[in-house]
C-alpha cells in the first residue's frame, strides 16, 4: 500500500490546514498522480483539486508533488514516490482556496500586465501576414506555455514579490511577443519592463526551468529580454 | 429561495472554449456588455487539446485550391445529412476567419514562402473528389488547438471581455413566452448562486465525450449545454452521431492526431499489414474517420489486433524520421512517450478507436439561433437562445465530421453568432422579464441536489453510465443490444437523479459540480441511446449491424429528440446553396 | 512598469548593469592585490605606502570602494524589498523598510567618505 499524504484545508471547516494520510493500492501499476487523486476522491468526495484534459496540455492540475511542482496528470508515480510515500501539496506561494486549489489571480494579473496579445499598427493584408520559417522558429519554446503556474510558483523571487515581479511564465510570454516578427510594439513592451522588479528580480535561480512540465526555458527567455533592453538602452 | 442576486448583461456566453471566446470577442469589440461564464479558466477548455489543425481553403499549399472543393469533401464526409447552406457558409467564410486569427497572432507553422503551413487530412480532395489528395489543414505544429485557444483568450483580454471564470451554469431561465432570458449560475469558488440575465444567451458548452468510458475528451466534456437544453424542454438534433477517432492511445484514450497519417504515418495490424489499403484503396489511411475506425474494429474482431489481448492496432511513424517528427509532431512524441510508453521515433504507437466528437447538438441556423420545430414541422427560432461550436448542430458535420473541421466550425460560427447578436442588439431586443417562478424553476434541480440525503456516489454512477454507453452504443450498433442499453439507462435515471452529495460546503465544492455534470451526461446519453435505436440505417458514424445500408428514402434527414415525451422526430436537411446547385447524395467511397 | 525611488539606478537595467560592472571592478581589485602580495614576498611598509599613495592606485582603490558601495546598495535594496514587505510582515513594513533603506544608504555613504579620507590621508 502506498502512503499518500495530502494537504487539506476547507475554509468553512478547518481553522488551519493539515496533512491527511491515505493508504492507496496501486495494484503494482505505475499510474499518474492524477489517477491516484481521482480514485481517492471516490472514497473522500470532499477532496478538491482542479483537472481538465488529463494529458498535460490544459495546465489545470499543477501541484507540488513530493516537493517538486508538476502536473499531476503527466507525473507517473515512479518518478515521485520515495520510500513508498507520496506527498501532495498545493503550488506554493499563492493563497490556498481549498485543499489543492490555489487562487491564481496574482499569476494571471502578471500575465495580463505584459499585454499578451499581438500589437501591429500596420493595416492587415487581405491574406495572412507573411512570416519566414526562421522567424516562426523563434516562437518555438515560447508559445507552448500552458499557464499552469508550476514555474512562477517555484520561483523565490515570485514568492516574495508576486505583485511586482512578472515571474517566469509571464516573462516567457512577454518574450513570445517580443520575438514575433509580426509584432510592432517592441519598444513600448520593453519600456514597460525596464524597472528594477518586472524582469530584473530574476536572479537566475532556474527553478522554473527545472519544473516546467512542457520543457520550456523561461530563464533563457528572460536573458533574451535583458539583451534586448541592453541593445535599446545603450 | 429565489431571492438571489441578478447580474445583467446584453449577451452572456456559456463556455470559454474556442467558439465561446470567438463569439465573445465579436461582441466585446462591438461594445455590448458581454460576459463569458466558464467552468474552468478559459485556456483549460477542451479546444486546447485539438492537435492537427484547422481545415480551410486558404490556397497556401495549392494556390489553385477552392473552397468549393472543401465544401464537397465536407458534404460527402457528412454522409449527406450536413446542411449544405451551413457548409457553404463555413467553407466560404473560412479563409476570412483564419486570416483574422493569424492577424491576432496565432503562431501558425509556415511554408517556405512564409504562408500558413497546410497538411493533408482525411477525406480531403481536390476538384470534387477527382483531383487526388489535398493538403488543406492549417497547422501550428501539432498544437493548433492550444495556439488557437490562447490566441482567442489573448484577443479577449485585449478587448476587455468580462470573464466569470470558474462559474458553472446550472440551468436555463425561460420567461412566460418560452424565450431564454439567461441562466442560473454557480460561482464555484464561493458557492454563490446568481441569476445571470441576458438578452442573448449563447451556449458554447462543447461536447460530452465523457458519456463513453473510453474517450479522447477532457474530464470537463460533460455536455452541460445539452443537458440544460433538454431539461428546458428543447430538442437536440442528430445526437446519435458520435465520432470515434481512429487513433486514441490504447488504454489511456489520449488523442493522436490524424495529422500523423497526414504526414505519412499509417496503421498496421499484428501481421504488419497496412490494412487500410484493403478497406479504402484510394484514400487508404486518410479515408473518413468513420471508415478508418470501423476498419480497425473489424481487424481487431477478426483476430488481427496487436498486443497480448489483440485489442488494438499500431500507428507506425518511425519511417518518417526523427527530424520530421520533431518538427511536425512534437506534441505526439511527448504524449506517446508519456501515455503509451512508446517512442514513435523507434516503435509504433498502440491505438484504438476512441470516442472523440459529438456531431449532434442544439439545432441552429447559420446565425447561431437555436431552433425547434412546430407541430407542422416548420423551424421555429427559440428567442434569446443561441448555440455554437460542438454543442450546436448547425449542421456542418452531419453524420461524420472531417478532421480539422471542428476548429473551423468553432471560429466561423462563433463569429457568425457574435455578429448576428450584435445586429439584433443594435436593432433592439425586447424579451419579457423572468418571473420569480421562472427563476425558481431553473433552481429546482440544484435545490433538490443540495437537499439530498443518501444516494449513491457520483463517480460510481458515472462509471456505470459510461460502461453502458461503451458496450451498447459504440462503433457498431445493433437494435436488440441498444434496446437492452436503453432499459439499463432507464433503470439508471432515478439513481442518478438521487445522486449523493455528502459534501454540502460552498467553497470550491467540486463534488457538487460533478453531480450536476453527471446529470447532464445522463441527459445526453439517454438522448443518444433512444435516437440511435430509432435511426434504422447505417450512415456516417452510425453503423448498425442490423441495418447495414444507408436508407436515403427514410433517413436522408436529421433526427430530432424531444425530451418531454422522449420522441424521435425528423427534420429536413438543407439542400439550398447560394452559389451553386446542391450536391446530390451519392455512394460514399474513399 | 513598477516604479521605485530608492533603487540606485532607478531602472532595472542600470541597476543590473551597475551590479555587474562593479563586480568586475571588485574582482579585478582582488586579483591585483592578491597577485601583488604574492609577487612581493617581503613587503615593507614603505613599499605598501608607496603603492597606495600613487595616483593610479588611489583611483583604482576609490573605484573599488565606490563599486562596493553601489553593489551593496543594490544588493541590500533587493534583500530589503524581498523580505521587508507588506505581504510578508504586514502594514508596518513600509516604514520599517524606508528606515532600513535610509540607514543602509547613510552607512554606505559614510563608509565611502571615510575611505576617501583614508586614501588621501596616506
Amino acid at each position: 500500500m502506498l502512503n499518500v499524504s495530502i494537504y487539506r484545508y476547507n475554509p468553512e471547516v478547518d481553522s488551519e490546514p493539515y496533512m491527511q494520510d491515505f493508504e492507496f493500492d496501486t495494484q503494482g501499476k505505475d499510474i499518474m498522480v492524477l489517477d491516484v487523486l481521482e480514485k481517492l476522491k471516490i472514497e473522500d468526495p470532499t477532496l478538491v483539486f482542479r483537472r481538465s484534459c488529463r494529458e498535460g496540455v490544459c495546465g489545470s492540475d499543477g501541484m507540488n508533488i513530493s516537493g517538486k511542482n508538476g502536473l499531476a496528470c503527466v507525473t507517473p508515480l515512479s518518478s515521485v514516490v520515495k520510500k513508498n510515500k507520496l506527498v501532495i501539496r498545493p503550488l506554493p506561494g499563492l493563497p490556498v482556496i481549498r485543499d489543492l486549489v490555489i487562487d491564481m489571480s496574482q499569476f494571471y494579473a502578471q500575465y495580463e500586465k505584459i499585454q499578451p496579445y499581438m500589437i501591429n499598427d500596420t493595416p492587415a493584408p487581405a491574406i495572412e501576414r507573411l512570416q519566414s520559417q526562421e522567424e516562426r522558429a523563434k516562437l518555438d519554446g515560447l508559445y507552448e506555455c500552458i499557464l499552469c503556474a508550476c514555474c512562477s510558483t517555484a520561483c523565490p523571487s515570485f514568492w516574495w514579490n508576486p505583485d511586482k515581479f512578472i515571474g517566469p511564465s509571464g516573462l516567457l510570454q512577454a518574450y513570445r511577443f517580443l520575438a514575433d516578427s509580426r509584432d510592432t510594439a517592441t519598444e513600448a513592451r520593453l519600456s514597460n519592463l525596464d524597472d528594477p522588479f518586472s524582469v530584473f528580480r530574476c536572479h537566475g535561480i532556474m527553478n522554473c526551468v527545472q519544473v516546467c512540465p512542457k520543457g520550456l526555458n523561461p530563464t533563457k527567455a528572460i536573458g533574451h529580454i535583458r539583451d534586448m533592453l541592453m541593445r535599446t538602452a545603450t | 429561495m429565489a431571492n438571489i442576486r441578478t447580474m445583467t448583461f446584453d449577451a452572456v456566453i456559456v463556455g470559454g472554449g474556442g467558439s465561446g471566446m470567438r463569439a465573445a470577442l465579436q461582441l466585446a469589440q462591438s461594445g455590448y456588455k458581454t460576459a463569458v461564464i466558464t467552468k474552468v479558466f478559459p485556456t483549460r477548455s477542451h479546444t486546447v487539446s485539438a492537435q492537427g489543425g484547422i481545415t480551410c481553403a486558404i490556397a497556401s499549399d495549392d494556390p489553385n485550391d477552392q473552397w468549393q472543393w472543401h465544401m464537397y469533401d465536407t458534404v460527402k464526409g457528412a454522409d449527406f445529412i450536413g446542411d449544405q447552406e451551413a457548409i457553404e457558409y463555413m467553407c466560404q467564410t473560412g479563409p476570412e476567419a483564419i486570416f483574422e486569427l493569424e492577424h491576432m497572432g496565432l503562431p501558425f507553422s509556415r511554408t517556405e514562402e512564409g504562408r500558413i503551413y497546410q497538411r493533408p487530412f482525411g477525406g480531403q480532395s481536390k476538384d470534387f473528389g477527382k483531383g487526388g489528395q489535398a493538403a488543406r489543414t492549417c497547422a501550428a505544429a501539432d498544437r493548433t488547438g492550444h495556439a488557437l485557444l490562447h490566441t482567442l483568450y489573448q484577443g479577449n483580454l485585449k478587448n476587455e471581455t468580462t470573464f466569470l471564470n470558474e462559474w458553472f451554469a446550472v440551468d436555463i431561465v425561460k420567461n412566460s413566452d418560452n424565450a431564454v432570458v439567461g441562466v442560473v449560475a454557480l460561482n464555484i469558488e464561493t458557492g454563490e448562486t446568481v441569476y445571470v440575465k441576458s438578452k442573448a444567451t449563447v451556449f458554447a458548452t462543447g461536447g460530452a465525450g465523457r458519456i463513453y468510458a473510453s474517450t479522447t475528451n477532457a474530464h470537463i466534456c460533460t455536455g452541460d449545454g445539452i443537458g440544460m437544453a433538454l431539461r428546458a424542454g428543447f430538442p437536440v438534433q442528430d445526437i446519435e452521431m458520435w465520432q470515434f477517432h481512429p487513433t486514441g492511445i490504447h488504454g489511456a484514450g489520449t488523442l493522436v492526431t490524424e495529422g500523423c497519417r497526414g504526414e505519412g504515418g499509417y496503421l498496421v495490424n499484428k501481421d504488419g499489414e497496412r490494412f487500410m489499403e484493403r478497406y479504402a484503396p484510394n484514400a487508404k489511411d486518410l479515408a473518413g474517420r468513420d471508415v478508418v475506425a470501423r476498419s480497425m474494429v473489424l481487424e481487431i474482431l477478426e483476430g488481427r489486433g496487436c498486443g497480448p489481448d489483440g485489442d488494438h492496432v499500431y500507428l507506425k511513424l518511425d519511417h518518417l524520421g526523427e527530424e520530421t517528427l520533431n518538427a511536425k509532431l512534437p506534441g505526439i512524441l511527448e504524449l506517446s512517450r508519456t501515455f503509451a510508453h512508446a517512442d514513435p521515433v523507434k516503435e509504433p504507437i498502440p491505438v484504438v478507436p476512441t470516442c472523440h466528437y459529438m456531431m449532434g447538438g442544439i439545432p441552429t441556423n447559420v446565425n447561431g439561433q437555436a431552433l425547434t420545430v412546430d407541430g407542422e414541422g416548420n423551424d421555429q427560432v427559440i428567442e434569446g437562445f443561441y448555440a455554437c461550436g460542438e454543442a450546436a448542430c448547425v449542421s456542418v458535420h452531419g453524420a461524420n465530421r472531417l478532421g480539422g473541421n471542428s476548429l473551423l466550425d468553432l471560429v466561423v460560427f462563433g463569429r457568425a453568432s457574435g455578429m448576428f447578436i450584435e445586429q439584433q442588439l443594435r436593432e433592439g431586443v425586447e424579451l419579457k422579464d423572468a418571473s420569480e417562478a421562472d427563476i425558481e424553476a431553473a433552481m429546482a434541480g440544484l435545490n433538490e441536489l443540495n437537499d439530498s440525503t443518501g444516494g449513491e456516489n457520483a463517480s460510481v454512477l458515472r462509471a456505470e453510465l459510461q460502461t453502458i454507453m461503451q458496450n451498447y452504443f459504440g462503433v457498431f450498433r445493433r437494435g436488440d443490444f441498444m434496446q437492452e442499453g436503453i432499459a439499463k439507462l432507464a433503470a439508471l435515471r432515478p439513481r442518478i437523479k438521487n445522486v449523493a452529495l455528502s459534501d454540502k460546503s460552498n467553497a470550491f465544492n467540486t463534488s457538487r459540480i460533478e453531480a450536476l455534470e453527471l446529470q447532464n451526461l445522463f441527459e445526453v446519453a439517454e438522448a443518444t441511446a433512444i435516437t440511435a435505436e430509432a435511426r434504422t440505417e447505417s450512415r456516417g458514424a452510425h453503423a448498425r449491424e442490423d441495418f447495414q445500408e444507408r436508407d436515403d428514402v427514410n433517413w436522408l434527414c436529421h433526427s430530432l429528440f424531444f425530451p418531454a415525451d422522449k420522441r424521435v422526430g425528423k427534420r429536413d436537411v438543407n439542400f439550398t446553396l447560394k452559389t451553386r446547385e446542391a450536391f446530390e447524395p451519392q455512394i460514399r467511397t474513399y | 512598469m513598477v516604479t521605485n525611488v530608492t533603487s540606485l539606478g532607478r531602472s532595472g537595467l542600470s541597476d543590473w548593469l551597475i551590479a555587474r560592472v562593479s563586480a568586475y571592478v571588485m574582482t579585478a581589485y582582488l586579483i591585483f592585490i592578491v597577485g601583488y602580495l604574492m609577487l612581493t614576498p617581503e613587503l615593507s611598509y614603505t613599499q605598501w605606502a608607496a603603492l597606495n599613495s600613487s595616483l593610479p592606485m588611489r583611483m583604482f582603490s576609490l573605484l573599488t570602494i565606490l563599486s562596493i558601495a553601489a553593489h551593496a546598495w543594490i544588493g541590500m535594496w533587493c534583500v530589503l524589498t524581498d523580505y521587508i514587505t507588506v505581504r510578508l510582515i504586514g502594514p508596518k513594513a513600509t516604514a520599517l523598510r524606508i528606515i532600513f533603506q535610509l540607514g543602509m544608504i547613510a552607512i554606505t555613504l559614510l563608509y565611502v567618505i571615510w575611505a576617501i579620507d583614508i586614501l588621501w590621508g596616506i
